[in-house]
């Protein structure tokens, strides 16, 4: 497994965000998790990227135990993730951007940026430019990233992720806001990673689009985890559907 | 040339404030360059200037030792302040350091080889205009190409987005540090070359006063680059001597140029020469110093 967590617990005062959750991808794959708002989803992807300390219970990433490393060493340990609603560095370029998202993977360039009219760091930034040739913002490179259109942010915000060459990519709600083109273009984008070799684990609330990509999904509410299979079991499973429907009537 | 000599002479003592000014100012422009609110730079520059000065009179020790000592020590003690403070963000920050300041300002007052309020007097003055001005080229020259490497591109990254910074692998805690360590280094170096510029230190120069100035300078000269701090440095250490002729109103001036800078000119004096540059950076929301 490239991930697994056992018990993962976290808790906001009284109230348990996520509540001992069991979770294992396996490599190679686009992993779904659903549920409804508020059911935890996002705290659990948090914890997972070193952004939240969890209460209780273990992450291993690539067999390693990774439960209280922060947020900074797990993209060293090949993890990377985008926000809900975007969190690109607005007041810096596209390329910039990009470039930071290969922060772990550049080697220092403050030696040789010292010596005057040096050319320095055109690898990387060959890198980026290729990057950023294969989500189609080349032509954008040296406008400031807010000023993109939002589709545009959220495929810069998945380049820049990519840029630090993860195992897992974790995306939370990647087709918030993109029109129905744009979500084709992104789920043919992650089944090219995937075919790469990337594992994703995708956080949507497009429901068809986690039907449609993913190869297993888990479902939350309340924190906990309820149910877990392929696209199929899980449209079957009844505490889903009441999960997401309510109770039906006694 | 003559002419020239004799305008450097008669105005050498505001040629080298103009000069540890410019220092002062840089020292600041490095942790507001990646967001950070900090006040602690005017107590480095006493930290460096009286342990330098005390140096060179009770050791003996030759001016560049003392001087290097000096920085230095303001260096090593910016260490574990730094460690400590960067757990705290905003105003916090703000607040904490200049309570280290206090700290210091009151801690030069007590001790007794520090001449204590009375001042120091008797320190050699061997600081030449020509020490300030390599010293401030050299560190001008550092920063701003330090600001273009990778260093420099985790600092903005830090400055416009502290999560989003951390989740590209940047610490940002270290990068914090090191920014605030660099300005004490160089708050020190000015601290260490204004003592030996005159004959006598008094602890008052070092206060909330003298902060609030550096920071000044910072910030309405601008963050963009280093040439903000530099011009903030130049405009309020210049505007005293221009307007010396209003005597008593000359306060007021200065006020009022302070006030016009930051209604029309937010970002700092240097956005002037970055008019549209700045407009696209507001639009879009980034972060406000830079």
């Amino acid at each position: 497994m490239l991930l697994e967590t056992a018990g993962l617990t976290k808790r906001f005062g009284g109230v348990t965000a996520v509540d001992g959750v069991d979770l294992s991808v396996a490599p190679g794959q686009i992993f779904g998790l659903i549920g409804p708002n508020g059911a935890g989803k996002t705290t659990l992807i948090n914890l997972l990227s070193g952004h939240f300390k969890a209460d209780a219970g273990v992450v291993r990433l690539g067999g390693d135990d990774v439960t209280t490393l922060a947020a900074h060493l797990l993209t060293r340990r090949g993890l990377a993730r985008t926000f809900q609603g975007v969190r690109l560095f607005k007041g810096l370029t596209v390329l910039d951007n990009v470039l930071l998202g290969r922060h772990v993977r550049m080697r220092s360039d403050v030696l040789a940026r010292l010596v005057p009219f040096r050319a320095v760091g055109t690898t990387d930034r060959g890198t980026a430019l290729a990057l950023l040739d294969r989500i189609g913002l080349r032509a954008r490179a040296s406008a400031l990233a807010g000023e993109l259109a939002y589709g545009d942010q959220r495929r810069l915000e998945i380049a820049r992720a990519l840029a630090s060459e993860p195992r897992l990519l974790i995306l939370d709600e990647p087709a918030a806001g993109m029109n129905p083109t744009e979500s084709v273009g992104l789920r043919a984008l992650m089944t090219e990673l995937v075919a790469d070799g990337l594992t994703i684990i995708l956080i949507e609330h497009d429901v068809r689009l986690v039907m449609d990509a993913c190869a297993r999904v888990a479902v939350l509410n309340f924190g906990r985890k309820i149910a877990e299979g392929t696209p199929a079991e899980i449209q079957a499973d009844p505490l889903v559907r009441e999960a997401y429907l309510g109770a039906a009537d006694a | 040339m003559d002419d020239l000599t004799d305008l450097i002479l008669t105005y050498s003592t505001t040629i080298g404030v103009l000069g540890i000014n410019g220092l002062l100012a840089l020292s600041v422009w490095l942790t507001l360059y990646c967001g950070q609110l900090t006040l602690g730079n005017a107590a480095f520059m006493g930290i460096a200037a009286y342990s330098s000065a005390i140096l060179s009179i009770r050791a003996d020790l030759p001016f560049p030792l003392a001087l290097l000592a000096g920085t230095l020590l303001a260096g090593l003690v910016s260490l574990p302040l730094g460690a400590t403070v960067f757990r705290l963000r905003g105003v916090y920050l703000a607040i904490a350091t200049l309570a280290f300041g206090e700290v210091i300002r009151v801690a030069i007052l007590a001790i007794p080889a520090t001449g204590k309020g009375q001042g120091l007097v008797g320190i050699p003055a061997k600081t030449e205009l020509w020490h300030i001005y390599l010293a401030l080229a050299v560190s001008a020259y550092l920063l701003a190409r330090l600001r273009l490497s990778t260093i420099g591109r985790a600092w903005s990254a830090i400055r416009e987005d502290e999560v989003a910074a951390a989740s590209q692998g940047i610490a940002v805690r270290r990068y914090k540090l090191l920014a605030f360590v660099l300005g004490a280094l160089i708050a020190g170096l000015a601290g260490g070359l204004s003592a030996h510029l005159n004959f006598a230190l008094q602890p008052d120069e070092f206060g909330f006063a003298r902060a609030v100035q550096i920071l000044v300078f910072a910030v309405v000269g601008g963050i963009p680059n280093v040439l903000g701090p530099l011009l903030g440095a130049l405009l309020f250490t210049g505007l005293p001597e221009i307007l010396r002729g209003l005597q008593e109103y000359r306060d007021i001036f200065q006020g009022a140029v302070l006030v016009i800078v930051i209604v029309y000119l937010p970002r700092g004096l240097v956005t002037l020469f970055q008019l549209r540059r700045t407009r696209r950076l507001q639009r879009v929301g980034a972060s406000d110093v830079a």
